[in-house]
């Protein structure tokens, strides 16, 4: 039988506030534990939570760049649970009146765009870090995540193959990221992503029995957990088995799903509204004053530089998926304006090393000023292409400026004619077996020529002027 | 609706309450008092009335986004013996 997959995803994100959502303690990434913590984010008796407007500021933000509406009224529940990471034994998030509801976002699918519902966006607070200890049967808390803004955005089950979820994270994720709501740094963990796929005969209406897949740690690793899970559905049935409601831990190293706890054991929130919390009225001119501070989005920068630069659309749509990306590519056409060289340059050289070295453009010490810099070198023929090459990685490293590294490596492009006869020359005469074959009509015989006064240059050769050398001494 | 002896069990066994047989019974019975009260509301006609769900007419209390300075060390542990190398120390307990 043909099946079909029909996933949705719970995504949290770390707003980008100062302070925490209920208390004003540092809500930033780090230091030392238990160090940004007040009585209110370690729940000392008698204390209350105060609620931050920017982090409603931001829920707002991120769900009206999600097309969602923003619902008048909204308020805070109690979600209750027994676990060290939250002190108050209770989490303040939002279940019968969520911030925001009915959104949706574009994807860009190979059979076109694909437009993904959101159900709900919603505001809470996030938990703790615990820290299991290897030898002995306690664990370590540390509580200054504990009370951090997150928000939590759940998509309506229309995604239909792990790609596609693949994609709507990557678009999500460039949308929190322009609208600065979230920096979406999974390996901090501002970024979360949980997902709930079921499979079903492909044509039918009715939905299979669903599980929840936790602990991806990266969108490749959701994707590839879906796979397996889809897999792992389709053969169950087969066997004439039916798909239990569970939840199942995603083991990246292992490549596979394991059970963590059955519908029977599913925990049992007791929601109810928070007392000490009123209710949030949001007025119309409130979500316009909002709605004016949201930036040009991934979508429209890609239609301009495919307008204003002429890019090809594959390469606008990779330079505008990143912001950070985006925005170095922009500081650098500010002082160069050969936008396709620039591109170029970050698409061939930059993004290569990049994806290999598993790095963000954030990662790196190159700065817009030298990679320009750099440009203006080879347009002057100080450094050919070639050695532009080895400068662009040293920058990468060490962030120096291109004419040091040159200086310091005695890279300098060699243009003397004089000089490079002198080169030129030995090497005719140690290869007069290529000579005597270029001139029999093997073109090839040629490129090995200037193979070998490159290699005697170590790569500095001008290769116009080699060229030129080469073709007047062989053909007189 | 009637509250069940299961029923006292199961919403203890979510609070992480220990209760014992004596205490079971007692609750059964006096949980369908409190219920059937409240049941008496359903009598009335709520048609037009709005539901509260803040008992004070309070709403939008916020703060400006400003840090304020955390406890210090010493003040974050001083209600705690299980304080260890800046960390709390609590029971092993391996979820997720």
């Amino acid at each position: 039988m043909e099946y079909e997959a029909v996933i949705g995803l719970e995504v949290h994100a770390e707003l980008l506030t100062d302070s925490k959502i209920f208390c004003s303690c540092a809500s930033k990434f780090g230091g030392a534990p238990n160090t940004h913590c007040c009585p209110g984010c370690l729940a000392m008796p008698g204390t209350l939570p105060i609620l931050n407007k920017h982090a409603v500021e931001l829920g707002i933000k991120a769900a009206l760049a999600l097309n969602c509406e923003i619902l008048p009224y909204s308020r805070f529940d109690r979600k209750n649970y027994f676990y060290p990471d939250l002190p108050k034994a209770y989490q303040i998030s939002q279940n019968d009146f969520p911030l925001a509801v009915n959104g949706y976002i574009n994807i860009e699918t190979e059979q076109g765009i694909k437009k993904i519902g959101i159900k709900r966006a919603h505001l809470e607070e996030d938990a703790g870090k615990l820290i299991h200890s290897e030898h002995g049967d306690y664990s370590l808390v540390d509580f200054n995540r504990s009370g951090a803004p997150l928000i939590e955005i759940v998509s309506e089950p229309d995604l239909n193959t792990p790609r596609e979820a693949w994609l709507y994270l990557t678009k999500l994720k460039s949308i929190l990221e322009y609208t600065e709501v979230s920096d979406c740094k999974m390996q901090e963990g501002s970024l979360r992503c949980d997902a709930n796929v079921s499979i079903r005969a492909k044509g039918s209406e009715k939905l299979g029995t669903k599980t929840e897949l936790k602990n991806m740690n990266s969108f490749r690793a959701i994707e590839r957990a879906l796979e397996y899970e889809i897999e792992r559905q389709k053969r169950v049935l087969e066997k004439g088995e039916e798909v239990i409601q569970e939840t199942r831990r995603w083991d990246d190293a292992r490549g596979i799903t394991i059970t963590m706890r059955t519908k029977e054991e599913a925990a049992d929130y007791r929601y109810f509204p928070d007392p000490d919390l009123p209710p949030i009225v949001i007025e119309k001119d409130f979500i316009e004053e909002v709605r004016s501070k949201i930036p040009e989005l991934s979508h429209e920068r890609k239609e301009r530089y495919i307008r204003e630069f002429g890019l090809p659309e594959y390469d606008a749509g990779v330079l505008t998926d990143s912001k950070k990306l985006s925005d170095f590519f922009e500081e650098c056409v500010n002082k160069y304006p050969d936008a396709k060289k620039v591109s170029n340059w970050i698409m061939v050289e930059l993004l290569a090393i990049l994806n290999a070295e598993g790095k963000e453009i954030e990662d790196i010490s190159l700065t817009p000023d030298n990679l320009v810099k750099m440009l203006n070198m080879i347009d002057k023929g100080t450094i050919s292409g070639k050695i532009a090459k080895t400068v662009f990685r040293e920058m990468l490293d060490t962030g120096k400026d291109p004419s040091k590294i040159v200086e310091e490596k005695g890279l300098v492009q060699l243009s003397d004619e004089d000089e490079l006869e002198k080169i030129v020359d030995i090497v005719l005469n140690e290869n007069q077996q290529s000579v005597d074959d270029y001139k029999n009509g093997k073109d090839r015989a040629f490129g090995f020529l200037v193979g070998q006064v490159m290699k005697a240059t170590r790569g500095k050769a001008n290769p116009k002027i080699v060229n030129k050398l080469l073709r007047e001494k062989i053909d007189g | 609706m009637k509250i069940t002896k299961d029923d006292i069990e199961y919403i203890a066994d979510v609070a992480m309450l220990y209760l014992n047989e004596e205490k079971k019974e007692h609750y059964t019975e006096e949980l369908n008092v409190v219920l059937n009260q409240i049941a008496k509301l359903g009598e009335l006609d709520t048609k037009d009335v709005e539901p509260t769900v803040h008992i004070l007419p309070l709403k939008n209390v916020w703060r400006e986004d400003k840090i304020e300075p955390s406890l210090d060390s010493e003040q974050v542990f001083m209600n705690t013996e299980n304080g260890e190398e800046g960390f709390f120390r609590v029971p092993k307990i391996i979820e997720d």
